[in-house]
């Protein structure tokens, strides 16, 4: 049994140890925010914060995360970074789809947490594993220094 | 088209699949093209049977409900229509509800959301839908205050009396405006556009809250009690099948339930599975080490062979050989015979993947000889009829739920994967939830089609071109679909071969035979991808060799304002060819506007070079200048983009400006990287590392979108972008380096 700690909470769990967390979040605990997207971190859907650094959960087996505070986009909200980078993202009309945001919003939350005032190549750095098909790069990057400005 | 709008009030039905109850309810009858015009547009494969049904309600405290029978892919059609029902019914948008309709073609008519016809088919009678709707408010209003209904108006969610003042609010008048009779069409009043409240406005998505926090739903991520996750093994080759399968080692996998054979369907597969072997289990991670467990036999069929080295040898050989007619204009090849300079040049466009973020993936339950679907579909009646017909149950026992989509692009368009779920649903029991890995959707897509183009023109003393030859040669669209498909649809070559509106006296168009080995379908913005390049980097090519400014020669091949005549074969996207003409005037325009926006000619650093490139598609206007910076290692970066977009009346400008900026990332990603190739039938690239997309790193960081005022009927948005960014990107290449691509992707041409 691995024992983790998923947004605050306690949670048990009986499948195997190698299980990546990605598929332990979305699958046996319903926390459906996290995406799928290639399964090997090319594509950061997936990423969650673990002690506040952004991971991709598809590569991430849950005996990794024990012991550590797992992070979701469910829950980054609740931290003031996480409320900026929201707030930016919605000021600014970022998804289109939608679906590669939540990893989106992960990553900029953990580089603003580092580097409250990222230039463009730091963004550029701290993105670059997160893909959007839809293609919303420009207003990502103009969200994370909305979401900075505010610092 | 013609609106009937009827009052549905006392009628019991269903709201996007949740029953309504009281309250005001306009539904809307859409009848197809009146014959009204002499000579009708044949449809074009991508445009519906037309009888779609959309509905208003209003309930008693006044919230309003607005169906969305669009499927949301990033495009902001669930924000665009309900805005333009809302902004009509003067309502408070706060106070409005936005739910997704069920597929249900008699309800709806053609919910296929593709061929970017959304805005252009339905902003009109959604407009109508909600000023009928403020008008039998008004009239309420009027009868309950026994004032002419000419003394009240509807002003942001109430009526007022406007020599009083005094107001009712909409939830108070709905039980007296059901007995109301709906407005004929004649006496509709629409608001003025000064009156918008919400149309040509920047409003936010109505999905960005739950977008933003990890609450929107997609198809992937659907869950019902009881289900099962399933991921399967799909024949490596287009036309393959299992000949025998050991699961013992699939079933040792903790977690691996059951592994299911699915059958397929053979070549033309169209939208049905292409069979099997299926693991069922607890979570998808299981179901997918099940898989790797598997031990499959396959037979390869006739496809086995396939080899896209060899492939593109023979479609350029063909390419090179007369062709098919399907446009001619004057006598090109008599003209080309004789002229004193004619340019010649081969381009190449390799299959592509779709490649959305989210995979496809759908959860079916099968029960009492019903289905009930969920799933992330562009095209929810298609997965309904496919299911019923995999079933072998009436329609009307399945229903078909549509989430959003994590990216569509064309590939949600086909619903073999919402059939695969219902499949295994019955098989197993439970309802199943199939999610297609990254390696799936690379190696299984509905391909865009490979295509090779010889072009010819000839050039008189003073550079002007007299002819024009166009010869496009790639496996259909139709061979999906049906046997012994070689030749192109009209509908193909409507998009960016037949409607050349160059001003040159000779043209000729022609097609060529392809057999095709994948199964081939449509991918955003489909035939105009490979022809737009063809035609938009020949343009520029013929400018070179007459010694012209690129941007001078395109405005004198686009020629004076006027209305090209594409010949008998020509489609127009379905559309009416008196109401959407290709008109030269409004491409001049794009080209103008984007020219002088973009300072075409303005001095760059070395290694930097400016491309120009117009296409109009879906019956709207694109001018893209790309500035190309391109390193000594043959790196190609992109600093700034200036897009012109004539999309007629633009009633939603923000999406349609983040439509402007994402085509072009993902126009980059193509031509720098998109390509999936095949050996002995198998398609080469796998995930992310191999298929290629562009990152944020790479991205144009300055993309500037110029919304060219248009008092047209609205086009396409969501497409329209993407032809000829790749032209005006290979333009710019050109202009940095002097070396001309030709062929897609630019991988390492570049390279020294």
């Amino acid at each position: 049994m691995t024992r983790l700690d998923i947004n605050g909470k306690a949670v048990n769990l009986e499948v195997p140890a190698e299980t990546p967390l990605l598929w332990v979040l979305r699958d046996e605990l319903g926390l459906t925010g996290t995406k799928f997207g290639c399964g090997m971190a090319l594509c950061g859907a997936c990423t969650v914060h673990l002690d506040g650094t952004p991971t991709r959960a598809c590569v991430t087996p849950i005996s990794a995360a024990q012991g550590k505070r797992v992070t979701t986009i469910e829950a980054i909200g609740a931290t003031p970074i996480g409320k900026r980078v929201e707030e930016a993202w919605r000021g600014l009309n970022v998804p289109q789809c939608g679906y590669c945001q939540s990893g989106q919003i992960m990553q900029a939350a953990g580089l603003l947490a580092r580097t409250p005032q990222p230039t463009d190549r730091d963004i550029d750095e701290a993105m670059a594993g997160n893909i959007c098909r839809c293609g919303t790069y420009q207003r990502i990057r103009a969200a994370i220094k909305a979401a900075a400005g505010g610092a | 088209m013609t609106a009937i709008l009827e009052n549905l009030s006392r009628r019991r039905f269903l709201v996007g699949g949740a029953a309504v109850a009281g309250g005001l309810v306009i539904g809307l009858r859409l009848l197809p093209h009146e014959s009204a015009s002499s000579a009708p547009a044949a449809p074009a494969m991508d445009v519906p049977r037309f009888n779609p049904t959309a509905f208003v309600s209003i309930d008693d405290t006044g919230l309003v409900t607005i169906v969305a029978h669009r499927s949301e892919m990033g495009q902001g059609v669930r924000t665009a229509l309900p805005m333009a029902v809302a902004d009509e019914l003067e309502a408070d948008w706060s106070r409005v509800r936005v739910v997704q309709a069920v597929g249900d073609e008699a309800t709806y008519g053609g919910q296929n959301t593709d061929g970017s016809r959304s805005l252009r088919h339905f902003l009109s009678p959604m407009r109508e839908m909600g000023a009928a709707a403020r008008q039998m408010l008004e009239a309420a209003a009027a009868h309950r205050w026994d004032v002419d209904v000419s003394q009240v108006r509807a002003r942001n969610h109430q009526v007022v009396h406007t020599p009083t003042g005094r107001t009712l609010g909409y939830g108070e008048l709905t039980a007296a405006a059901r007995a109301l009779s709906v407005p004929r069409p004649e006496a509709l009043r629409l608001k003025r556009p000064e009156d918008f409240r919400y149309i040509g406005k920047d409003m936010p998505i109505v999905d960005l809250a739950e977008m933003t926090s990890g609450r929107a739903g997609y198809g992937i991520d659907v869950r019902r009690p009881g289900m099962k996750y399933a991921v399967i093994a799909r024949p490596p080759v287009y036309g393959g099948r299992v000949t025998s399968y050991d699961e013992t080692p699939a079933l040792a996998v903790p977690g691996v339930e059951r592994v299911v054979k699915l059958d397929g369907t053979p070549p033309p597969s169209g939208f049905q599975p292409l069979g099997g072997v299926a693991v069922i289990a607890r979570n998808t991670w299981a179901a997918i080490q099940g898989r790797n467990k598997l031990k499959i036999t396959w037979d390869d069929g006739p496809n086995r062979s396939y080899d896209s080295t060899a492939y593109k040898a023979q479609l350029e050989e063909t390419a090179r050989r007369p062709g098919r007619v399907l446009r001619n204009q004057g006598d090109a090849p008599a003209t080309l015979a004789s002229a004193g300079r004619v340019v010649t040049a081969d381009y190449y466009v390799p299959h592509l993947a779709h490649a959305p973020m989210e995979p496809p993936a759908a959860l079916a339950s099968v029960a009492d000889g019903r289905c009930e679907a969920w799933a992330c579909t562009q095209n929810p009646q298609g997965a309904r009829d496919e299911i019923a017909k995999a079933l072998g149950i009436p329609t009307d026992r399945v229903t078909v739920n549509v989430t959003l989509l994590g990216g569509g692009f064309g590939r949600k368009s086909k619903p073999d994967y919402v059939v695969e779920a219902a499949l295994l649903s019955r098989a197993v029991g439970a309802p199943v939830k199939v999610t297609w890995t990254r390696e799936d959707e690379i190696h299984h897509d509905y391909y865009h089609t490979v295509n090779a183009q010889h072009l010819e023109a000839a050039l008189d003393s003073r550079g002007r071109a007299i002819a024009w030859l166009h010869r496009s040669v790639f496996p259909a669209i139709p061979s999906t679909f049906q046997p012994n498909v070689t030749y192109a649809s009209n509908g193909e070559l409507s998009q960016g071969v037949l409607d050349v509106p160059y001003d040159i006296p000779n043209i000729r168009c022609e097609n060529g035979e392809a057999e095709p080995h994948v199964r081939i379908g449509w991918f955003r913005s489909v035939l105009n991808i490979p022809h737009a390049f063809a035609v938009c980097s020949f343009a520029d090519e013929l400018a070179h060799a007459a010694g012209r400014d690129p941007k001078d020669y395109l405005l004198e091949l686009l020629g004076p304002p006027r209305h090209v005549d594409a010949g008998p074969h020509y489609e127009n996207y379905g559309d009416d060819r008196k109401v959407y003409p290709i008109d030269t005037g409004r491409l001049r325009r794009v080209v103008e506007v984007v020219a002088e926006k973009a300072q075409w000619g303005r001095h760059l650093p070395a290694g930097h070079g400016l491309g120009i490139a117009v296409h109009r598609s879906f019956v709207s206007y694109v001018a893209i200048v790309v500035e190309a910076a391109v390193g000594k290692d043959g790196t190609v970066s992109v600093p700034r983009v200036d897009i012109a977009v004539d999309c007629g009346f633009a009633a939603y400008p923000d999406r349609v400006r983040s439509q402007m900026e994402g085509a072009a990332v993902m126009a980059l990603s193509s031509v720098l990287y998109g390509e999936v190739t095949f050996r002995d039938g198998r398609a080469q690239q796998n995930n992310f590392n191999d298929f290629q997309v562009a990152r944020m790193n790479v991205a144009p960081s300055d993309t500037r979108v110029y919304i060219v005022g248009s008092p047209e009927p609205p086009g396409g948005v969501g497409e329209p972008g993407v032809p000829p960014f790749a032209p005006a990107l290979c333009n710019a290449i050109f202009a940095a380096t002097g070396k001309r691509i030709r062929r897609l992707p630019v991988a390492d041409q570049l390279r020294s």
